[in-house]
């Protein structure tokens, strides 16, 4: 009789605990509101904003001085996906969200499809600004909604080639501009012991970028429905380049951001990387004996003659949903990510590259970098980022896309499959996890 | 020979007697439990020692040098540089956590106590409903509690303050459990009568009496929530915004999870995970005393 007892009372806890969890996972999804009523409030106001950047509390701060009005604190947590996301979810079912919050490109349709963000588009001075900047950015936070703009863009992350110029000398190897040249250097810096780069297991988003240089995409939204394309013919093209690269050995398998990755550019058993504007620092703080020896070209191109990058990374600040003050809330994210002094101070404390047109041209972008042999390696980004193709759409369950599409990846760098075989899981899996949220999806 | 085989651990070392194969069998039985426990202490140690030998390590040396053995010594400036980035936030942290997980314990250990106690020595009615209730709390993972709390203390306003952290702290259904089996087993109720009958109070017998014969009890009681409170990670992660107000392992998460934009700070997390966990040593040597007496002392009874 007791032991029953207490076997009831135990799992009546669970029971207790589970429905309560449920009840919180589950929100409101994909309501079309337009814009909200935008009216400044009298007197003064205080907004909450969350953010993940380092050093963040000093361009709050800089702010603070200049408008007393508007008050804003500043709230920390880890990276997005690293619980800040999640931490969004719970308080926007909780109804006490930050006013703004920083949310990736690839995380904001999520936000977007659970209903998590206000429509800003008619606050003063929010519409006006789509000029300021980069053209793909405002796709981004306008999903291509009409009147909509859902969230102010950050940063963005172009595409380039880091190469190591003094073993391309060296060995006479040419610099490539084309993805076969590309193949044909890995060749020749395999016959000599290297690898032309390693290909990474985890950087799923890596794989989506170079995917948007060659102008596919892995999602479509026909404002209806979705239509999900890892499997598209270019996106299919670049993974069978890749599938090429590690079945011949041309590329390692060292995953990327350890020590062992870092090692291999230090002593320059890797000698390029295709990566974003802010992996300038990730080599010259991992490989710090090769100073100078780095520079940095575009990214090789599908067609000799073209100008086309891709785009890895980059955010923005979303007023999401519930916020007493979405009028300021608005402005102070305009002045974050438009600013010359705001955005100077974003690049220097946290290695943010701007997303307004005017912010390619900061001074601080403008110098020669001592790493890269004194080149001006931002010109080359500038050119990246007005090269990237605007029509990139970015799915609502990036999470389980990036983790399904990385599984496949590490089964074919232990050496089952193809990097097609895991798109074609990813797809599968993709559709079955929006279908799964109720989400509608075309098949 | 079986009986000897099986005989030999109880034979007291000094008086080496029985077959003849039997010291071969004890050199061989003592040589696999030595290599099982060498294997097993370095096992544990190994990931210390990497991450103090990467603590004296500058970032340039850090990738470039050998993992588990000294590059030059600089300890000493990465704490002084630790201590000084952002404002000396990590310190803030650390004493955080020290307030968090010694305070919360310390509650939770003399709320644990006095309910085990409670339970054991008083007879009223739904005692064992509540005793079940608390042993189905044990049950139920903390992490699953998490987001009901963050749920509840949104009711209140309450979240993103010290209190959403430190009051689920200190509940500790495992300590009631563990006081109560102990102060049944170790407060003789006639000690507890002869109090009564000295005109002592309830309070009174419960602090003077109880609570000496329970403190081993009490020791192990603070030692685990001590533990659990500091390594609470999950809680403070959904409950905090405000970095003044992070435990250290969360803003060493935090920080960790900032790397790729920012490689300086790896070194700031190596260091700090580092200094993080002194204070959890620093409290079991000076416990673990109490603690051996405690378990001993019920398991024996």
């Amino acid at each position: 009789m007791q032991l029953k007892n207490s076997t009831r009372i135990a799992a009546l806890g669970i029971v207790a605990a589970i429905s309560l969890t449920g009840c919180a996972a589950g929100s409101g999804s994909g309501s079309t509101d337009g814009a909200i009523d935008c009216t400044p409030a009298d007197g003064k106001v205080e907004i909450s904003y969350t953010s993940w950047i380092p050093g963040i509390d000093k361009v709050v701060d800089l702010w603070n001085s200049k408008n007393p009005d508007i008050q804003v604190t500043v709230q920390t947590g880890p990276n997005g996906n690293g619980g800040t996301y999640k931490n969004f979810f719970n308080q926007l079912s909780a109804g006490n969200a930050p006013d703004l919050g920083q949310i990736e490109y690839d995380a904001l349709p999520n936000f977007r499809v659970q209903d998590g963000l206000e429509n800003i588009a008619s606050c003063a001075n929010v519409s006006e600004s789509q000029d300021k900047f980069i053209d793909w950015t405002w796709n981004q936070v306008t999903f291509g909604e009409e009147d909509a703009v859902y969230a102010v863009p950050q940063d963005t992350g172009p595409m380039a080639m880091y190469y190591r110029k003094d073993l391309f000398e060296a060995a006479g190897i040419p610099v490539p501009t084309t993805w076969d040249e590309y193949a044909a250097a890995a060749a020749k810096i395999r016959e000599q012991g290297g690898y032309i780069t390693n290909f990474p297991q985890n950087d799923v988003n890596w794989f989506a970028g170079l995917v948007w240089q060659k102008d596919g995409s892995w999602f479509t939204n026909d404002g209806d429905a979705w239509d999900v394309t890892l499997t598209s013919p270019e996106s299919e093209e670049v993974a069978d380049y890749w599938q090429t690269l590690i079945a011949g050995d041309l590329v390692s398998k060292v995953p990327a951001w350890t020590d062992e990755w870092n090692n291999a550019y230090n002593t320059g058993s890797d000698w390029t990387w295709i990566s974003a504007v802010w992996g300038a620092n990730s080599i010259s703080s991992g490989a710090p004996d090769t100073t100078g020896n780095w520079a940095v070209a575009p990214m090789p191109q599908w067609t000799a003659g073209d100008e086309k990058a891709g785009n890895w990374g980059g955010s923005s600040t979303a007023v999401l949903k519930g916020s007493a003050h979405p009028y300021e809330a608005a402005q102070f994210a305009l002045w974050l990510n438009t600013d010359d002094e705001a955005l100077t101070m974003l690049n220097k404390e946290a290695n943010l590259y701007p997303a307004t047109k005017d912010g390619l041209t900061l001074p601080v972008l403008s110098e020669g970098v001592e790493f890269y042999g004194n080149q001006k390696i931002y010109d080359i980004f500038a050119d990246a980022a007005n090269q990237t193709n605007a029509d990139f759409t970015w799915g609502p369950t990036m999470t389980q896309t990036y983790a399904d599409v990385a599984d496949g990846f590490g089964e074919v760098l232990g050496g089952n499959g193809t990097l097609g075989d895991a798109l074609a899981t990813g797809q599968t899996k993709t559709i079955a996890a929006l279908e799964a949220a109720a989400i509608p999806v075309n098949k | 020979m079986t009986t000897t085989i099986t005989k030999a651990p109880l034979d007291r070392p000094a008086t080496p007697k029985a077959g003849p194969g039997a010291p071969k069998e004890k050199l061989a039985s003592r040589t696999a439990a030595m290599i099982i426990m060498g294997v097993s202490t370095l096992y544990f140690l190994v990931p210390i020692w990497w991450l103090f030998i990467s603590s004296t390590k500058s970032r340039e040396q850090f990738s470039s040098t050998a993992a588990l053995w000294f590059a030059d010594f600089n300890l000493f400036t990465n704490i002084a540089d630790l201590v000084a980035y952002n404002d000396g936030v990590y310190l803030k942290w650390m004493l955080n956590s020290i307030l968090y997980a010694g305070s919360g314990a310390l509650l939770g250990t003399l709320f644990a106590a006095m309910c085990g106690y409670a339970l054991a020595k008083y007879r009223f009615p739904g005692r064992e409903l509540i005793f079940n209730v608390v042993l189905g709390g044990v049950l139920v993972p903390a992490t699953a509690l998490a987001l009901p709390l963050f749920l509840i203390f949104s009711q209140f306003n309450a979240t993103n303050t010290f209190w959403s952290v430190f009051l689920p702290s200190i509940v500790s259904p495992f300590g009631v459990y563990l006081a109560r089996i102990f102060a049944a087993s170790s407060v003789p109720d006639e000690l507890l009568e002869a109090a009564r009958l000295d005109g002592a109070s309830e309070i009174r017998t419960f602090f003077s009496v109880s609570r000496r014969l329970m403190t081993p009890a009490l020791v192990t009681i603070f030692l685990f929530q001590f533990v659990a409170i500091w390594n609470n990670f999950f809680l403070p992660l959904i409950m905090l915004r405000d970095q003044t107000l992070f435990p250290v392992t969360l803003g060493l998460y935090t920080w960790n999870s900032q790397v790729n934009q920012i490689p300086e700070i790896r070194t700031f997390v190596i260091i700090g995970a580092f200094l993080s966990i002194i204070p959890l040593i620093i409290a079991f040597l000076s416990l673990q005393r109490f603690w051996r007496g405690g378990l001993g002392a019920g398991s024996v009874k």
